[in-house]
């Protein structure tokens, strides 16, 4: 099964500050968007599922045009920063979801059970969000957004909201998940070893403008900005 | 002395502690004189007397039915309120004033104005009768507008604050997850808020079952039609004020019941 590939060019406005990028991300092939707080990296996710308006630019998905769409029909899968489940709902409800907004209760539910045993999360399906570890909250989000079977997959700070002892853990299990989701995705993150772990290749951020694309090889080779310098240099551990 | 470390942030001046318990005492004092005043032996055959009957009846159907309306209208006004944060100054600043009159106009002065609205030669009143034949005034109908009027923005601001604490990411994720608009409220936003729109549907109830001066100006004191309990207490104040007394301890003992139903979960004021 070929997924279609992602193109992005999108301008927003957020808080005074232009934010402007553009990129292709190819199936298979994860991008990670690495920058400083403050760079507009979650904005850029945003504007490409269309949770913010779009200054100007063009969001397609294959021969796609999704720009123009609201975000429930452009099938773009989003796993927010700190997961933002649904706290009223139970895990299996979480799953199962999207499949509750086409149909039944039951036949989502049905839905949501292959995910639910794919994920490791059978044991904790009747549980509420708010009685789960970061690390479940983290599989739940996943399998949230995949469930609904979207095309293109974002990921906005994945595993800031993890304790630092199950990051790595939690890190290359969700790396595993990512390449068996084998759609266009895009990672957003402030940490090399994230990008270096999920994407294939890495688009810096800073100040609302792409400063520099390429393998995270390539940016230690010619880093084209202090702070990529200094990013690099800090994560060499 | 046996304290050997004063709580001095704890201790208030004489004076304060003694106007506080003033104030406790206006408060309390007269809720326990009517219940000391109380003609207990007679109670149940002063509760069960027709015209007792008639307006528990009336007041309990239009209460429930006014905060029905008060839902179904309130909710989606106190949407568009929460909505509002980003309007512009003016318009924001004029819809939460409509949605906050009712609650500081004397309730005659609401009655007086639903007359001059719907009262028979009233502005959409005439229309009103004179291409539907309907008459609002002086029916039970009236009677649940104008509790609907005084309590609808109880409903509205328990709902908005509701909103305003739930966390809108929540929204923009059920919208990634294929949630159409409608859908988004239905399945999110609407049970995120349920805590404050039962909240604010108890406050509601109580409010409409205690409303006297809209009710009686729009609606008047029709037994059996518009007489209800506020009204007949009020009345039998002057024939057989044991009645009244009665009729005023049924009131009392709703109140109470609302307030031991909100305690914990939706009122932290009140929280013991």
């Amino acid at each position: 099964m070929t997924r279609p590939a992602l193109h992005a060019d999108v301008a927003v406005v957020r808080g005074g500050q232009r934010i402007a990028a553009v990129f292709d991300v190819a199936p298979g092939h994860p991008l990670a968007i690495i920058g400083p707080n403050g760079a507009g990296k979650s904005s850029v996710l945003a504007a490409i599922a269309g949770l913010v308006p779009l200054e100007s630019g063009r969001v397609a998905i294959g021969s796609r045009v999704v720009d123009g769409l609201p975000p429930e029909r452009r099938r773009i899968g989003v796993v927010f920063q700190d997961y933002v489940l649904f706290p009223h709902l139970t895990v299996r409800d979480n799953v199962a979801f999207a499949a509750r907004m086409r149909g039944r209760r039951t036949a989502a539910r049905a839905v949501a059970e292959p995910w639910l045993e794919r994920y490791g999360l059978d044991a904790l399906a009747s549980r509420f969000p708010a009685e789960l570890s970061g690390g479940q909250a983290q599989r739940v989000a996943l399998a949230r957004a995949l469930a609904a079977d979207p095309e293109v997959l974002l990921l906005d700070e994945p595993m800031s909201a993890l304790d630092v002892e199950v990051r790595a853990e939690m890190r290359s299990e969700l790396a595993t998940h990512v390449r068996e989701f084998g759609g266009a995705t895009v990672v957003v993150t402030h940490s090399p070893a994230d990008a270096a772990a999920l994407a294939d290749s890495v688009l810096v951020l800073e100040q609302g403008r792409v400063s520099q694309r390429g393998t995270l090889g390539e940016l230690r080779a010619r880093p084209a900005t202090p702070y990529v310098e200094r990013m690099l240099a800090a994560s060499v551990e | 002395m046996a304290a050997t470390t004063p709580r001095v942030a704890g201790r208030l001046a004489w004076p304060v502690a003694v106007v506080a318990g003033l104030a406790l005492a206006l408060l309390v004092l007269p809720l326990a004189a009517l219940v000391l005043r109380a003609p207990w032996a007679d109670l149940p055959e002063l509760l069960a007397r027709e015209s007792v009957l008639q307006a528990l009846v009336l007041s309990f159907s239009t209460a429930l039915a006014a905060t029905t309306l008060c839902l179904l209208l309130g909710v989606p006004l106190a949407a568009l309120l929460a909505r509002a944060a980003g309007w512009p100054t003016l318009p924001r600043r004029l819809l939460r004033a409509a949605v906050t009159v009712p609650l500081v106009l004397p309730p005659v002065v609401g009655g007086i104005a639903l007359l001059q609205l719907l009262g028979r030669r009233g502005l959409l009143g005439s229309a009103l009768e004179d291409w539907f034949g309907i008459t609002v005034p002086f029916t039970t109908g009236a009677v649940v507008i104008a509790q609907v009027f005084v309590s609808l923005p109880f409903l509205v601001f328990a709902v908005e604050g509701a909103l305003h604490t739930a966390d809108r990411r929540t929204e923009l994720a059920a919208a990634t997850l294929g949630a159409s608009r409608w859908q988004v409220f239905r399945f999110v936003t609407l049970p995120l808020v349920a805590p404050g729109v039962a909240a604010g549907a108890v406050l509601c109830f109580s409010r409409a079952l205690g409303e006297f001066g809209a009710t009686i100006t729009f609606a008047g004191s029709l037994p059996g039609v518009t007489r209800t309990l506020p009204i007949a207490s009020y009345l039998a104040m002057q024939t057989d004020p044991d009645e009244a007394v009665a009729l005023a301890l049924l009131l009392l003992a709703v109140s109470v019941a609302v307030l031991l139903g909100l305690r914990d979960r939706w009122l932290p004021g009140v929280r013991g």
